[in-house]
């Protein structure tokens, strides 16, 4: 064992850049049951595990990846399910370098346990086996739940309150379910038939699935009460995109990161005209941002065809609140970054279409309130970005569209809801809240810590009440 | 399921209206309204506002000219088949003020959502005068519906094929010089809509106009429905479809509607025509 521990980290075995760069296949390709049993057997299994410390969701991680290491691979996954509802999902996005990883004691020397790598093999694996069935379900309560949203925080929800025995229904505005792993998140980074894979999951322990039906405006929540729901959890993400409020933002050729990724991802429009919604394919792209959405923005760019991806940010590399992994696979794929760079103006032609964007070379001051180092312009520095297609990926805002149809429902000054940081409460009787709508955007796994901490609410209530 | 319960050809076959099982949406509809409606797994989101709802019978009702696409695969549904999704009631319902002395201008399939607004204003006791407009008598839609919602009715034809010849905007000017009218209500193509708020700010009539932007989830989501209106940027699907015709920035939402004009061409021309068209 001793050398096995010594062993450098397995790499996870990924598609080459150049190909990639043409498809929309997953990059990273999964390790075999023997990379698998090799890296488990790397893990010290620590008496008091940080890693466990550093998951929003405190999956029991030496236990599972101690399964791993002796070939348990049935039983590891059903050791990680027992915290997490969406192993194969959080195994490819978590930013494990800032948790579980990031806590790993053999990471003060060398490299840490590849955590992220081995919860994906054990969700993948069961998946191509079909090795364990469904998690069990305790007694029907007779309680129902109607759980507002299908991303990461409502799936969670969903997933914990059906198997305590509740009525479970979930509503979904789009015609798909998932959320922002659907719409959002691009296949090759999630594939897509992993999502159905875990929402089919759920449906086969008894949760409903409403699709079409947007909370807000085709019922609203005192209606879902009037349904004779018990309860009502609101995860519909943060929505409404941020602009940068500068010129010539209404020229053809500025599109928001939720209307590119969308058009790509939930409508699949890579595969137009085989599909019926088209998406624009520039020749020379600028990404605005710096954050994960940013680099799904400017690798779909590449794999659309684009010449050039250029994606502008106004701080440097080490503020960049993209995971270094993302970072990493953007530039291998030949995106540019031009850091240290404002937009000031688009710049538009005759025909009211976008052909360039005007930019300021910033330096870093004083740190700002979160810490980071603030940009300053710097006088006289304007220069260009030539581009046909300007992506927009500078975060979003809360949607006003279900608070607004919701008056008893108090919001932050911004307009998120308000919930309680444990329970996740929200001012009005018999309602929760968790997720990006809550907290403005954030992770995936924080969601699912939301949605976790939730459910455990909701179900206190529904067995001794608010 | 949304099952078409009734199909009708308007227009010598270029306009269809569909009447839509959808009782959720049906239920909670109002006038001014829009839905989001994909025909098959594949298909795209198309927003169309809603020309009639009948909560009765748990249905939406929706006109629309066949013009690319996704709205010939929506033509070619027969009674019985469905749409895989319709998604709503989307936008702000219109906002009617009861007794005032309306006038209501429609053109081509704009009509068709004038309709149940004009309805509705009649209902709250407004003074309803309604100027409906089309190319030719050929595609001139819901002539009879109108003349019922409204006290007065006028039609016009650009060549004179029916009713008066000339645009509806020289009519309103008759109106608007006769004085007495305290609001406006345009919806038609964006240069109609343009040309009325023109008209009606130097006359200082407010005038109201119903949009439809490019979106794909109609919820606030993707942006992609952003218009200026007094000089800020609104979304026409949580802020709108109808918004202040003397504050819209028309050239710039022209623009906007041309922003696919290129991969329209291509999926018309590569559009399946199982049945032959």
């Amino acid at each position: 064992m001793a050398a096995a521990r010594q062993a450098p980290r397995e790499a996870m075995p990924e598609q080459d850049p150049a190909a990639r760069a043409g498809n929309f296949l997953e990059v990273p390709q999964g390790y075999t049951e023997e990379q698998a049993v090799q890296e488990a057997s790397r893990c010290l299994q620590c008496k008091q595990p940080a890693c466990v410390r550093g998951c929003p969701v405190g999956v029991d991680i030496p236990g599972f990846v101690g399964l791993l290491a002796r070939g348990r691979f049935d039983t590891a996954i059903e050791r990680i399910w027992e915290r997490n509802s969406l192993p194969a999902v959080c195994g490819r996005v978590c930013p494990q370098e800032s948790q579980c990883e990031g806590q790993c004691v053999l990471g003060r020397k060398g490299q840490p346990v590849a955590i992220g790598n081995l919860e994906r093999f054990a969700a993948d694996w069961e998946r191509a086996h079909n090795a364990c069935g469904t998690p069990a379900r305790a007694a029907h309560t007779g309680r129902r739940v109607a759980v507002v949203g299908s991303g990461p925080s409502s799936l969670t929800v969903a997933g914990d309150l059906v198997r305590k025995g509740h009525d479970v229904t979930l509503f979904e505005a789009f015609h798909k379910p998932g959320g922002v792993l659907v719409y959002g998140i691009p296949e090759f980074r999630l594939p897509k038939a992993i999502v159905a894979a875990e929402v089919a999951c759920m449906q086969a322990q008894g949760v409903r699935l409403e699709c079409d039906v947007v909370v807000g405006r085709t019922l609203t929540v005192d209606e879902l009460f009037g349904m004779g729901f018990d309860a009502v959890y609101l995860g519909v993400g943060a929505g409404l995109p941020r602009f940068m409020d500068i010129p010539g933002e209404s020229l053809n050729g500025v599109l928001s990161a939720n209307e590119y990724l969308t058009r790509a991802n939930l409508m699949r429009a890579y595969l137009f005209p085989k599909v019926d919604t088209p998406i624009p394919r520039g020749r020379k792209v600028a990404v605005l941002g710096g954050g994960n959405v940013a680099m799904d923005c400017a690798r779909t760019a590449v794999r659309l065809g684009a010449e050039r991806v250029t994606l502008v940010y106004r701080r440097s590399r080490d503020e960049m609140p993209a995971r270094g992994a993302e970072i990493h696979h953007a530039e291998e794929e030949g995106v540019r970054f031009e850091l240290l760079a404002s937009p000031v103006r688009y710049l538009g032609d005759a025909q009211g279409t976008l052909a360039g964007l005007e930019c300021q070379r910033m330096e870093l001051g004083e740190p700002d309130a979160t810490g980071r180092r603030r940009p300053v312009p710097v006088e006289g520095s304007a220069f260009t970005v030539e581009c046909d297609l300007a992506i927009v990926a500078i975060g979003s805002g809360a949607n006003p569209l279900l608070p607004r149809a919701t008056p008893d429902l108090p919001l932050d000054r911004r307009g998120y809801i308000l919930a309680h940081d444990h329970t996740g409460k929200t001012g009005k009787r018999g309602v929760w809240a968790g997720g990006d709508i809550v907290t403005g955007a954030a992770t995936v796994i924080l969601a699912m810590g939301a949605g976790r901490k939730a459910a455990d609410s909701i179900h206190d209530y529904l067995v001794c009440g608010w | 399921m949304f099952t078409i319960v009734k199909r009708e050809e308007m227009a010598g076959g270029k306009v269809i209206l569909n009447e839509i099982q959808a009782p959720l949406i049906a239920e909670k509809a109002r006038p001014g309204q829009f839905l989001i409606l994909k025909s098959h797994e594949d298909g795209e989101r198309i927003p169309l506002t809603m020309a009639d709802t009948n909560p009765l019978k748990g249905t939406v009702t929706v006109i629309y000219m066949v013009v690319g696409a996704s709205t010939r695969l929506f033509s070619r549904l027969c009674v019985g088949d469905a749409y895989q999704d319709v998604i709503g009631p989307l936008g702000q319902p219109t906002h009617i003020e009861p007794g005032r002395n309306v006038v209501c201008v429609g053109g081509g399939t704009g009509v068709a959502v004038l309709h149940p607004i004009a309805r509705a204003m009649k209902e709250a006791d407004c003074r309803v005068t309604s100027i409906i407009g089309a190319r030719n008598r050929g595609m001139l839609i819901l002539e009879d519906g109108m003349r019922r919602a409204s006290h007065a009715l006028h039609v016009c034809t650009d060549d004179g094929s029916y009713g008066r010849k000339g645009f509806v905007t020289e009519v309103l000017k008759e109106m608007l010089v006769a004085g007495g009218v305290e609001q406006v209500v345009a919806i038609g193509p964006v240069p109609m809509m343009q040309f009325v708020s023109r008209m009606t700010r130097e006359f200082g009539v407010p005038t109201m106009v119903s949009l439809n932007p490019i979106m794909i989830d109609g919820t606030g989501m993707c942006g992609g429905c952003r218009v200026t209106v007094g000089g800020e940027v609104r979304f026409g699907c949580v802020d709108g479809p109808e918004f202040d015709g003397h504050q819209v920035d028309f050239d710039g939402l022209m623009l906007r509607q041309r922003a696919y004009a290129e991969q329209e061409r291509i999926s018309h021309e590569g559009c399946r025509c199982p049945g032959g068209c």
